[in-house]
């Protein structure tokens, strides 16, 4: 009676254990240092929360019956899945880069959809930990309500894949830390911040309202605060629909520089 | 069907001083590495020894020409070619964020192999790592990480493995310890090529050895012939003056040592005199047999543009 063969003796079954290895080796790599990675986004989030709060409650009334405290809420949470998402595969690949070690990587059989889904996977795990952490942790302040959660799930976990995407995009880019920084603060961060987290885009003139309507992270951010209030200043179809767009063209370039080993491979 | 197989292998990289010209690392290189040997690759820095190791481990890609390991070509089927190969870097690189056994295991896993403890185990036996195994990268010292490396390159018992300059800046022991390691692995049936610069290592391991200039194969066999080929003595003294110029253009001069080729008594004896009639004097003289840096020596000096000799 033939054996049948482990899963590593076939070119498959190794290939999947390859990319599952690199999967477990990224989420490790935040996990280890928890408090940087986890702990500070969450800690940031109160933060702001308290100040804000303190200082704009009961003077703003974004939607109706919504506290501002509880409006801030699902801002500050998709803020943490959007930033540590972007930071887990970008920071990784560039430190792996400029310390040398990426080389045992760049040894092994792994293709480039193997990298692709290992980071990207990752990314979302980082994503989804902190933005888990900001809710639980900010939910003693104010409890938002949860009116359509599937919502909540859909661009959490989208919006964490696409700036692990970017992230790849990123890492694989920079040369030094320093033009990483410049990404993460010259372009990440403002985006963020001036995409309705705090405010409603409604309440800017016509023309920043403009502007914002061209920021993706707008989207998202809007898409996501819908599956908890049943309230947005966009229907979350259009934003999912410009989320996923922005998802497959973003994806299609990070999967070419991987492919073609845009430098990391001479 | 080779362990090693470079055909016609050439390689260029854009040079920013003059961007018409690029700099041609490799110019054709032909060469192939059986099954079982131990082979050496030498050549002063910038022959392109390294450049040929990145493009077999997929690290780089050639412009020109094929090169496959065991019968897997590194491109069109890279997955299979490194799971045949395994690469000991040239540079001390770690992971800060995990310890010994963590990356091992990572490793492992990256060639799709899971629960490897026990070979991981061996290895770690093997190169004196065992009481580190818990201990982050990062604290390693310079010989233990050399020796991680190794391990790294290992995990996934490739019958192909290949060392860049594996005891550079090494101690004697460890190197003695290296080169026991890589020697019963090559008795075990594994190809090794080596990368060095310490001759004595080469002509002490490698059973065949190439030469390799300004990117081209300048000398290619076994490590015997190599030696008979060369002159069969060497004379060696120290003066304490400069040589006249007759002498000096033979000879290689490292401070006050003179070593020139000698075929024969004739030519000791006429060197001796030459260096009697400059008015100097000639202390510990000796006569001992070349050896691989000599060979090294002469051939580099008769390749200058790393023109090889037209060949059969």
């Amino acid at each position: 009676m033939a054996a049948a063969l482990l899963p590593e003796e076939t070119p498959h079954g190794a290939a999947m254990i390859g990319w599952r290895t690199l999967f477990h080796k990224e989420i490790l790599r935040f996990w280890k240092v928890g408090f940087q990675t986890v702990g500070a986004p969450v800690l940031t989030a109160i933060l702001y929360l308290l100040v804000f709060g303190h200082v704009l409650e009961g003077r703003v009334r974004v939607f109706g019956d919504v506290s501002y405290t509880a409006f801030l809420i699902p801002g500050l949470v998709m803020m943490g899945v959007l930033q540590n998402a972007f930071a887990n595969s970008s920071s990784s690949l560039i430190q792996s880069k400029i310390m040398g070690n990426l080389v045992f990587l760049l040894l092994t059989p792994l293709s480039h959809w193997h990298w692709f889904f290992a980071y990207v996977a990752s990314s979302i795990v980082r994503g989804m930990v902190v933005g888990l952490g900001v809710l639980v942790v900010t939910f003693w302040f104010a409890g938002p309500s949860f009116v359509a959660p599937l919502w909540i799930l859909v661009f959490g976990v989208l919006g964490a894949a696409l700036m692990g995407v970017l992230g790849l995009i990123a890492g694989l880019w920079a040369e030094k830390f320093d033009q990483l920084a410049v990404f993460q603060n010259f372009i990440i961060m403002p985006m963020t911040f001036l995409s309705g987290v705090f405010y409603s885009i409604k309440s800017l003139p016509p023309f920043w309202q403009l502007v914002s309507h061209l920021n993706p992270f707008f989207y998202m951010i809007d898409g996501f605060r819908y599956g908890f209030f049943g309230q947005s200043d966009v229907s979350p179809w259009l934003s999912l629909a410009i989320v996923g767009t922005a998802m497959v063209a973003a994806s299609a370039a990070a999967i070419h520089l991987l492919r073609i080993g845009y430098k990391i491979r001479s | 069907m080779s362990a090693i197989s470079f055909q016609s292998v050439s390689k260029s990289y854009p040079s920013p001083r003059s961007p018409n010209k690029p700099f041609l690392a490799l110019d054709r290189v032909d060469l192939q590495i059986e099954r079982g040997e131990f082979f050496g690759l030498l050549g002063p820095n910038g022959a392109g020894k390294t450049t040929m190791i990145s493009i077999l481990a997929g690290l780089s890609r050639a412009n020109a020409g094929t090169v496959s390991v065991l019968g897997s070509d590194v491109v069109t089927d890279f997955a299979q070619a490194r799971r045949k190969l395994g690469i000991v870097p040239q540079e001390l690189v770690f992971d800060p964020f995990f310890n010994v056994r963590e990356a091992l295991r990572f490793q492992s896993g990256y060639f799709g192999i899971r629960n490897n403890d026990a070979w991981i185990d061996e290895l770690l036996h093997s190169l004196g790592l065992t009481d580190k195994a818990s201990s982050n990268t990062r604290q390693l010292s310079g010989g233990m990480k050399r020796r991680m490396l190794v391990a790294q390159a290992l995990v996934h018992r490739p019958p192909v493995i290949v060392l860049d300059e594996p005891t550079a800046g090494v101690d004697v022991e460890l190197r003695q310890t290296l080169w026991q390691f890589i020697a019963k692995l090559n008795r075990q049936g594994h190809t090794v090529l080596l990368t060095t610069h310490y001759l004595e290592e080469a002509e002490a391991l490698c059973g065949r050895i190439a030469m390799l200039k300004s990117g081209r194969i300048v000398a290619l066999d076994s490590t015997s012939e190599l030696l008979k080929a060369a002159s069969s003595n060497v004379l060696r003294f120290k003066v304490d003056a400069e040589l006249p110029p007759a002498l000096a253009e033979k000879a290689r001069v490292t401070g006050r040592i003179v070593q020139i080729p000698a075929n024969d008594a004739r030519e000791i004896e006429a060197y001796l005199a030459a260096v009697r009639e400059a008015g100097l004097l000639a202390h510990d003289v000796e006569i001992r047999k070349a050896d691989l840096e000599d060979v090294f020596v002469q051939v580099m000096a008769k390749h200058p543009d790393g023109v090889a000799d037209t060949a059969a």
